[in-house]
């Protein structure tokens, strides 16, 4: 592997004394002001025709460093500068600001009273990305890795291990920096330590990652808020990675920034095709695998794993839901953007198309959970049931939240010892046999994650099923989305 | 021109672990059995205790609180201390 430092950062231009002025000759406004530059002392830089304006001689901001450094947004921009140091600024024209900053009574009068400049070169959509590379490529701390011209990056990225079956995204320093604009955090902050190599992960490493995964830069709070979630002792990445069931990290997502960053709550919100679920999800992944160096056949021993190890990421339709958010059930505030991370598997279907009241639809998803990993199997797995909304009506309309569908699925999942301890109805599997005359629930108090999800055509629900679960296992956790 | 890359892993290198030279002997070793908490992983240590006290050597047992996390630092720490040679058991 060839690596290579990263860049060297191009000094800050120091601004001269006195007023600065920042024109384009593509800008109208700055057109219209150009004579003026010749009324009074100034340096004019300019974006992009080195002779504009000709009344005066203007500095070719060429490399756009000038415009860069100095946060210049609008063309024309004035700015007062005393021993070297910014004290006063005005953008577009402004006949009052201008006659202000520069003193003189009168100027432009003939002008009209404001006109609003032009975007910058400096921020223009085509080129901010490689500016920001090339200005502030040099906060990024990751080794390079240089490829030949001949190489092709997708199949590169598949020879150095970096991917997850599928292609990935390359991370150049234009979209990893572009990636880092989703957050406010520093990129060599800690965001926290990931097994099974027990790495220190930073926010960089994880926008990495996350450009891999093809986020947007918007999804990157939800990917650090899922890390930090499952690189809790509580939830026990490393268990889950290592443990040979088929389970990775479910995520569920709750709040407004769902909808703001387009993920899907309704039809096919488990399956494909919503690059917000997907991608949050698979970059959680990728940080594993690649950051903490998890990865199938090593320390991920699973016998069979589950697609949803690629990727399991999505929102609750909280629009119309008769029960509590999930993150609010489990301690979030009440419209707090939260995810919430489970170690499950891969989604069964519950199907009920004929039941119009509570209770029998309430008997139905109780018989299908207790056939959950091993109908004689209780306690030791928790489970994510996923209420589609035309059963969700059902209960809606009889009253039922939350509290009361579980208590009535808690009270339907009482099983009488004699018919799961080991050896009942011709199956080794079940329950010391001691615990014959016992009644033992299905679930422990709290194994039952209920989420309100899916298209509003279909009586299907779905059953998510856990790993081991409490203080051996793995328990949910919910975390707070950030900035 | 070459493309560049950020790497996305945690850059820690690869390097061949060399392993240690063998014992000459079991006698005077003092070997920890780490079980880590598997069902019947304590039938295959047994055993396997049976046949190094034969051998001439003292052993200890171990166990993990749970098979699904790392053995816990004062373990590992205690491992360390007290033993020259340990066997864990994995399962499954």
């Amino acid at each position: 592997m060839s690596t290579s430092p990263g860049p060297i950062a191009p000094g800050r231009p120091v601004l001269p004394d006195g007023l600065v002025v920042i024109v384009k000759e593509e800008c109208e406004t700055c057109r219209m002001v150009a004579p003026l530059l010749a009324r009074f002392e100034c340096t004019v830089y300019t974006q992009d025709d080195p002779t504009f304006p000709h009344s005066v001689s203007p500095v070719y901001d060429e490399d756009l460093s000038v415009s860069w450094h100095h946060d210049i947004e609008t063309v024309p921009t004035v700015i007062k500068v005393m021993n070297g140091i910014e004290i006063d600024r005005t953008v577009g024209w402004s006949r009052a600001e201008w006659q202000r900053i520069t003193g003189i009574e009168h100027l432009g009068d003939d002008l009209p009273v404001m006109r609003p400049g032009c975007g910058s070169k400096s921020v223009d959509p085509d080129l901010v990305d490689s500016l920001r590379a090339r200005f502030d490529g040099h906060a990024l701390k990751a080794r390079r890795i240089e490829l030949a011209d001949l190489d092709d990056e997708m199949e590169s990225m598949f020879d150095r291990g970096f991917t997850d079956g599928l292609p990935v995204v390359p991370p150049t320093e234009e979209r990893v920096l572009r990636m880092l604009t989703g957050t406010t955090r520093a990129p060599d902050e800690v965001v926290t330590i990931v097994p099974p190599d027990l790495v220190e992960v930073t926010v960089e490493k994880i926008a990495i990652n996350a450009v891999m995964a093809g986020c947007k830069p918007e999804y990157l709070p939800w990917v650090i808020a899922a890390l930090e979630a499952i690189c809790t002792d509580e939830f026990n990445i490393h268990g889950v990675l290592a443990t040979t069931m088929p389970v990775g990290p479910v995520i569920v997502c709750n709040g407004p920034g769902t909808k703001a960053i387009g993920m899907n709550a309704a039809g096919n919100a488990l399956g494909q095709g919503n690059r917000a679920n997907l991608t949050i999800g698979r970059a959680v992944q990728l940080v594993v695998r690649n950051v903490g160096g998890g990865r199938p056949g090593e320390v991920d021993r699973a016998t069979h794993g589950n697609p949803g190890k690629i990727s399991f990421c999505f929102a609750e339709l909280e629009d119309g839901s008769p029960f509590t958010p999930l993150a609010t059930s489990l301690g979030a505030p009440a419209g707090a953007n939260a995810v919430t991370v489970f170690a499950g598997e891969g989604p069964r279907c519950i199907v009920d198309q004929l039941a119009r009241d509570p209770e029998s639809l309430a008997n139905s998803f109780a018989s299908c959970l207790r056939t959950l990993h091993n109908p004689k199997l209780v306690l030791g797995f928790d489970v994510v049931l996923v209420v589609g909304p035309e059963h969700a009506r059902v209960f809606a309309e009889a009253g039922w939240d939350r509290e009361r569908l579980l208590d009535e699925l808690h009270a339907r999942l009482q099983l009488a010892g004699a018919d799961i301890v080991r050896g009942a109805h011709g199956i080794a599997e079940g329950v010391p046999t001691h615990l014959r005359d016992a009644t033992l629930p299905k679930f422990r108090q709290g194994g039952i994650l209920i989420v309100h999800a899916g298209g509003g055509a279909g009586l299907f629900s779905a059953m998510i099923g856990g790993w081991a679960n409490g203080d051996i296992g793995s328990k949910p956790v919910t975390r707070l989305v950030g900035n | 021109m070459s493309k560049l890359l950020l790497d996305p892993t945690s850059e820690r290198r690869v390097s061949e672990r060399t392993r240690l030279t063998r014992p000459a002997s079991l006698h005077d070793q003092v070997i920890g059995l780490l079980d880590i908490s598997k069902p019947r992983g304590d039938v295959f240590l047994d055993r396997l205790e049976q046949r190094l006290v034969e051998a001439g050597a003292t052993v200890k047992r171990y166990k993990k609180p749970t098979f699904t996390k790392p053995a816990p630092v004062d373990l590992r720490q205690e491992i360390a201390t007290h033993c020259t040679l340990v066997i864990e058991a994995l399962a499954d």
